[in-house]
């Protein structure tokens, strides 16, 4: 910050532009890459080296995306997937935010959650997929619980060991203030632990979409995990590569988002 | 200001007890300095806990008069908080954020050259700055004891000569009583009136010093020219008695 208000120096302008060269020759391989990888796709289709029967191909793909938004069913499915995804990955994340700060709070619960939170850690969630669809009907419940459970215990833990690890000094310091474990909790431990929690929710965020399509693999009506099953099913697999393209683009924007979020909220890095 | 009469501290760990200080006793007076040194691990910061009353001894009694400040090894300024944010932490804490409390904070920045830097984030500044912002959120808390833990350990050789003279300064200036742990002879010598020699753990009292020093100026970077400082110091250096 100090540096801009300097005189920059030649050699130094020289520096930048080459940091600036090779970033943008970054981008553009990284596009011609994607864009090659579906020319290659679309070439080999059209020239009968793979069976588009089999591998579908970008053009293929592009009418599909059209036939199946033309009666609106598309953005049914994507908005079914993405809102169990969202609703389960906030429900996950935010319980085991609060069931963290409680394990943090009280040092007898978290030593008696201990070896239940290492059977349940190591558990594949995946698992109690049907349990959860006999409980809860073949509704979007029990796809929401899955996309919910996958995060949960990932995030208690995770917490829990960031909220040990702020260091004993700075709760020392408030204690020489008069601080009271609340005060503690909201003046430290969460906000040193904003860092840890940031990460916690990147990767809840990628379990969710994991947990969700398993759960609409299993039981469902509607969403890009019914959509690939059925299309598997049916055997077209235009629609189920199309679904599965969607699903990638939806992840990474969801991801990109994130990672803007982090950037706002810690400026102080 | 502070008496300690026979005071002693165990810790209870599953490992076992151990002892920290036994029978430790001395006042510190109005105005003074006083200085603690001992070997690492004696029960140095045990002891200041025990001023601040973080921890209650064992044995023996402690009376302290008056608001205690409590500075330790690092700033541990939050690096999610701004400087002025940071300074203001300890008034938050006592629910004392008020328009005189923080009129008396930005003074105080103003003195101490960090107005221009209030908003800017501990990672922003050097570590003398850092020193001073912490040094700052605790007079905001207007205390009339300042413990200094080791407060300028963290610090490089001439920032920290540099930042003990400041305070000292700053400290003799508002009549503060302060207690300075150290485990630096030159600079307990340069900056207490009176310092007292922990043995090794249990700590106890092994000998308190009265420090008279012939100089004109008497702030710590320039009373390291008087006579009698190569003599403390020889005699510290002895009485702890340092085998590696
Ligand atoms: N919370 C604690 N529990 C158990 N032992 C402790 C604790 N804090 C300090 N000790 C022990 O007490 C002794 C004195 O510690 P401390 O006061 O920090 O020493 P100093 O500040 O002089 O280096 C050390 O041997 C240390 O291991
Ligand atoms: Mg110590």
């Amino acid at each position: 910050m100090y540096e801009a208000t300097q005189n920059i120096s030649k050699e130094h302008v020289e520096f930048l532009k080459k940091v600036k060269r090779k970033e943008v020759a970054i981008k553009i391989t990284q596009i011609s890459i994607l864009i090659t990888f579906f020319a290659l796709w679309e070439i080999a289709g059209r020239l009968k080296l793979i069976d588009p029967f089999l591998f579908s191909e970008p053009s293929r793909m592009i009418k599909t995306i059209i036939n199946l938004s033309e009666d609106g069913s598309l953005f049914t499915h994507i908005w079914v997937t993405l809102s169990e995804t969202l609703i389960g990955f906030a429900l996950g994340t935010f319980s085991g935010i609060v069931i963290a700060i409680l394990l943090w709070w009280s040092d007898f619960a978290s030593k008696v959650a201990e070896p239940y939170l290492i059977v349940l850690n190591s558990l594949p969630k995946i698992a109690l997929g049907p349990i959860f669809i006999v409980w809860m009907g073949n509704g979007e419940a029990p796809i929401i619980t899955m996309g919910l459970a996958i995060s949960l215990i990932v995030t208690i833990i995770s917490l829990e060991t960031g909220f040990k690890q702020v260091d004993e000094d700075k709760i020392k310091l408030l204690k020489t203030f008069g601080a009271t474990k609340f005060q503690i909790l909201t003046k430290c431990i969460l906000p040193a632990s904003i860092p840890t929690i940031m990460s916690a929710i990147k990767i809840n965020m990628g379990l969710s979409w994991v947990g969700v399509i398993t759960g609409e693999f299993l039981v469902s009506k509607a969403g890009l995990g019914y959509l690939i099953v059925y299309g598997g099913q049916v055997f077209k697999l235009d629609i189920v590569m199309t679904s599965v393209l969607i699903l990638s683009i939806l992840a990474a924007l969801m991801y990109v988002l994130l990672v803007y979020i982090e950037k706002k909220i810690i400026k102080w890095q | 200001m502070i008496e300690l009469s026979n005071i002693s501290l165990n810790y209870h760990t599953i490992k076992g007890e151990t002892e920290a200080i036994k029978d430790v006793s001395f006042d510190v007076y109005e105005g003074e300095f006083v200085g603690v040194i001992g070997p690492s691990g004696c029960g140095k910061s045990t002891l200041l806990s025990i001023i601040a009353g973080l921890l209650k001894p064992s044995n023996g009694s402690v009376i302290v008069n008056g608001k205690v400040g409590y500075m330790l090894q690092k700033d541990h300024l939050f690096e999610w908080r701004n400087i002025m944010q940071n300074v203001l932490l300890g008034l938050e804490i006592q629910n004392a954020v008020n328009e005189n409390s923080i009129k008396n904070v930005e003074d105080l920045l103003e003195r101490y050259g960090l107005s221009e830097f209030k908003y800017h984030y501990p990672n922003q500044i050097s570590g003398g700055m850092r020193q001073r912002a912490a040094l700052i959120r605790t007079l905001a808390l207007k205390p009339d004891i300042m413990l200094l833990d080791e407060a300028f350990s963290a610090l490089d050789y001439q920032t920290r000569l540099a930042i003990s003279d400041e305070v000292w300064t700053i400290l003799k200036n508002v009549k503060k009583t302060a207690v300075i742990v150290t485990h630096d002879i030159s600079e307990a010598i340069a900056m207490c009136d009176r310092i007292v020699v922990l043995s090794k753990r249990p700590a106890v009292v092994k000998n308190i010093y009265e420090i008279h020093l012939t100089c004109d100026d008497r702030s710590p970077i320039g009373c390291r020219k008087a006579p009698e400082f190569k003599e403390y110091f020889n005699e510290i250096w002895k009485e702890l008695d340092v085998h590696v």
